[in-house]
């Protein structure tokens, strides 16, 4: 075979293993210059292992990479840059002390100076949809737009090759179609693009080719336009995919309430909220649509009790105004928040699953006379890891040591254990496979059904209309009206993100 | 690899001990015997080392409460001064009336003192959010100065001839020895007491929970609802309380009356203490020995080898830094990046 007809990147029979746990087995796979190739497959299915060891961050212990024809080992990342590999990571690896500007710098080795960097992440920004201010400091960012941050990042590098691990669980429906108009331009250059996804209407609008895998082996290469959502679903997980079911329900009495809710943001990238108004009902599932960056983490501030608010009468849980209580109290009359960062703020991931269910399980009887109550705890996380069938080795397993999807099962069985009134969710499903995130999906329903009220801050409209009764926007720091789902349509939130209410007034 | 990392820094300080004496044109033989083998060689030299490693581990084991509550105390060598002059205070103008009392009350008043020096810090902290660092290391010249003021002033004693020391603590104001023909006391017994007793605090109860998250995610601290003022608190007054025992039991023990100089600076080795320890209180205990034998090989190496007194600080440093060099690797791989 010539240079010129050989795929851009060819993997034969890579394995890797780790431990006992066999990650890839036997993989093949061949992209070809300006393919959109679709890497599809549930968390754990090896997907992320194989897209480090062609990003040069492990090595195969079976197998060998071929690039442009040419067997290559790739040591490193810096060697995967040079050959023209840049990757989009599912787990950001961005410095949080640094600004935007000087994380990509790092990143290109040989940086131009600051102002002309500037002006190129400005343009290839604008030029690809993905606009983010060079000067802002990566802890300030949102989860969204820290993504962005990685994508301008590659794309600086003019790779030929491109992988994305899942890059459009954080944009708008708006901005979804920009980013696929810019992967489909970059393909027309001749860029190849590895897309790794769980989303099968995404991978079959935008995909030339999908390798699906299941248990680290390839159970498929299929042409995605060909197949159902259904028949993809059946080659990732081995199965026919169970779907969420809403019954109507009448919501009881108000458990969760903001009244003119007005938060100055602490952080000055941040967006402060205004006004902001909303009843949750028991037995009623609420989702808050947007994107990150307009308020999201203000309000789950404010929500959670971690920043309190400037009356008592701002929040009212039940029927007490504890706009002025922080979280403990507040968690203590039936509150109880998932939030969106797992690894450091939902778990401690230095700390076992043990101690991980006394963190937030203190006033539940994990926590007697001022001593911790380990037997209790380690009961409880055992339950949990049980009940919501979390992947890990055991009790004494630490939360690091899990998959974010695992993770999340475990935080939300523990939240939903310690018998909320009113749930508070951030991003649910983030990151999550398929499998996993209807489990979540399912039990945020079955609160609901069971009476609780449920509030949902999310940015994948498609979740928010599977599960919610009422949706609301949070544009610019102001939020919308609750409405029916019935009364959204995908072009009507499109026009609330924006900030623009009018065409809502109930 | 965690666990090798306080051994690995130790072997490294003593090979770099040998090349250095060498250098010097010592015999490095005779120097290692010296630091490590004399000082275990009697019933006198081992009480020394227990006498020595006694306000180390106190001190070291309150820091590490805090420290793993991200709380930087720097100033226990100020708090125990503090120690040391509020219990001498009980002894000095209250022992005759307390009699068995005295003692208790003693080790309750230096406690009380170095919390009190400690709380300085934590209220800067918690109200105008000062750095904990800075202000408790001033302090501890504050309260240097304040006991030189006191025993060269209003303290001394009449009888001393001019010297500025206070009268010497009634036999009722004394910790008891601990065996004949040493001088370690039973100081040593409540080393291991308090350390014992930060571990379960910091392995069982609630309190120890919460300051142990806040050190490790602090948003994690946040979300779980702890409050951020509460471990400040508790992790200074805990480092506090316990280099203010350490100071009293200095007094009560070896020196047996306020002079300007109550300590060797125990306050700030016990940081490296704290941490070559792994700030665990069982490795606190271990730690505290070896520098107690450091300080013991530094002052004989000052007689027998002609040495400088600045021998046993040249040890400990190095010894800070193989731990934190150590540290580094095992968190980070060195690699050659060819370009």
């Amino acid at each position: 075979m010539t240079a010129a007809a050989a795929p851009r990147l060819g993997l034969r029979g890579i394995t890797k293993r780790y431990g006992e746990t066999i990650a890839n087995e036997a993989i093949d796979l061949d992209v070809t210059a300006g393919q959109i190739h679709a890497l599809l497959g549930e968390n754990g299915a090896g997907k992320s292992t194989l897209m480090k060891i062609v990003a040069g961050v492990t090595t195969p212990d079976a197998g060998r990479i071929e690039w442009q024809g040419v067997p290559v080992s790739i040591r490193n990342p810096a060697q995967a840059r040079r050959l023209g590999i840049g990757m989009v990571f599912q787990h950001f690896a961005l410095f949080d002390t640094l600004t935007v500007a000087e994380n990509i710098a790092l990143a290109l080795g040989e940086a131009p100076p600051g102002r002309e960097l500037a002006a190129r992440i400005a343009a290839v920004g604008a030029r690809y949809g993905v606009p983010i201010a060079a000067e802002r400091s990566v802890h300030a960012l949102s989860v969204g737009e820290r993504q962005r941050v990685e994508i301008v990042r590659c794309l600086l590098q003019s790779p030929r090759l491109l992988i994305l691990d899942e890059p459009t669980s954080v944009l708008t429906p708006q901005a979804v179609l920009a980013l696929f108009e810019t992967l489909r331009r970059l393909a027309a250059e001749g860029v190849s693009i590895l897309y790794i996804s769980h989303k099968l209407a995404e991978i079959r609008a935008l995909c030339d080719v999908a390798t699906v895998l299941r248990n680290g082996r390839v159970s498929g290469t299929v042409l995605p336009r060909a197949e159902t959502a259904a028949s993809l679903a059946r080659l990732m997980i081995g199965g026919e995919l169970p779907e969420c079911r809403l019954r109507p329900r009448s919501a009881g009495e108000v458990r969760l309430s903001l009244h003119d809710l007005s938060v100055p943001s602490a952080d000055p990238f941040g967006t402060s909220l205004q006004g902001i108004d909303l009843e949750v009902r028991a037995g009623e599932l609420v989702g808050i649509a947007g994107v990150s960056g307009n308020g999201q983490a203000e309000l789950l501030g404010a929500l959670s009790g971690e920043t309190l608010a400037a009356s008592a009468r701002a929040v009212r849980i039940g029927d007490r105004d504890m706009g002025r209580l922080g979280a403990a109290a507040r968690r203590r009359s039936g509150l109880r928040y998932v939030p969106e960062e797992r690894l450091g703020r939902g778990t401690v991931p230095e700390m076992d699953l043990t101690a991980n269910c006394v963190l937030t399980g203190a006033d539940d009887g994990l926590v007697r006379h001022g001593l911790v109550q380990y037997d209790a705890a380690r009961r409880c996380a055992r339950e949990i890891i049980a009940r919501c069938a979390v992947k890990a080795t055991g009790e004494h397993a630490l939360a690091a040591s899990l998959s974010g999807g695992n993770v999340q099962k475990f935080i939300v069985g523990r939240e939903i254990r310690f018998a909320p009134r009113v749930l508070l969710v951030a991003q649910p499903t983030w990151g999550v496979d398929v499998g996993a995130a209807l489990g979540i999906r399912q039990a945020l329903i079955d609160l609901r059904d069971a009476g609780v009220a449920v509030l949902v801050l999310c940015e994948e409209l498609d979740e928010l209309f599977a599960i919610c009764d009422r949706i609301a926007v949070l544009a610019r720091g102001r939020l919308s009206p609750a409405l029916p789902r019935s009364r959204w349509t995908a072009e009507a939130i499109g026009v609330a993100m924006t900030g623009d209410f009018s065409a809502l007034a109930a | 690899m965690r666990l090798a990392a306080s051994p690995l820094a130790t072997a490294l300080m003593l090979a770099t001990g040998f090349c250095v004496l060498s250098l010097l044109g010592k015999d490095s033989w005779a120097a290692f015997t010296v630091f490590f083998v004399e000082p275990f060689g009697s019933r006198y030299g081992v009480g020394e080392l227990l006498l020595k490693a006694t306000p180390l581990t106190i001190c070291a084991v309150g820091l590490a409460l805090g420290y793993r509550a991200n709380v930087w105390n720097i100033g226990a060598e100020g708090q125990l001064t503090v120690g040391a002059i509020a219990g001498s205070g009980v002894a000095l103008f209250h022992a005759a009336a307390l009699g068995a009392w005295a003692l208790p009350l003693m080790l309750l008043a230096g406690i009380a003192g170095g919390m009190l020096w400690a709380a300085i810090p934590a209220l800067l902290r918690t109200r105008f959010n000062t750095s904990e660092i800075f202000v408790s290391l001033m302090l501890v010249y504050i309260a240097q100065l304040f006991l030189s003021y006191l025993v060269h002033g209003p303290w001394r004693d009449p009888a001393g001839r001019n010297f500025p020391q206070s009268q010497a603590l009634a036999d009722n104001a004394m910790l008891p020895m601990l065996v004949d023909g040493a001088r370690a006391n039973w100081g040593f017994a409540l080393a291991l007491s308090v350390a014992l007793l930060a571990w379960w605090f910091g392995a069982r109860t609630a309190a120890g929970f919460r300051m142990r998250v806040s050190g490790l995610a602090p948003a994690a601290a946040r979300y779980a609802g702890f409050s951020t003022e509460a471990t400040i608190w508790l992790g200074m007054l805990i480092g506090g309380g316990a280099a203010g025992l350490a100071g009293i039991l200095e007094v009560a023990g070896p020196i047996g009356m306020l002079q300007p100089v109550i300590s060797p600076g125990y306050g700030f080795t016990a940081i490296i203490v704290a941490f070559v320890g792994r700030l665990h209180p069982i490795g606190i205990v271990f730690a505290a020995l070896l520098m107690a034998a450091l300080y013991l090989g530094g002052e004989s190496a000052q007689i027998e080898l002609q040495l400088p007194a600045s021998v046993s600080g040249v040890f400990q440093a190095v010894l800070l830094f193989f731990l934190l060099a150590a540290e580094l690797f095992i968190h980070f791989r060195l690699r050659r990046v060819r370009s």
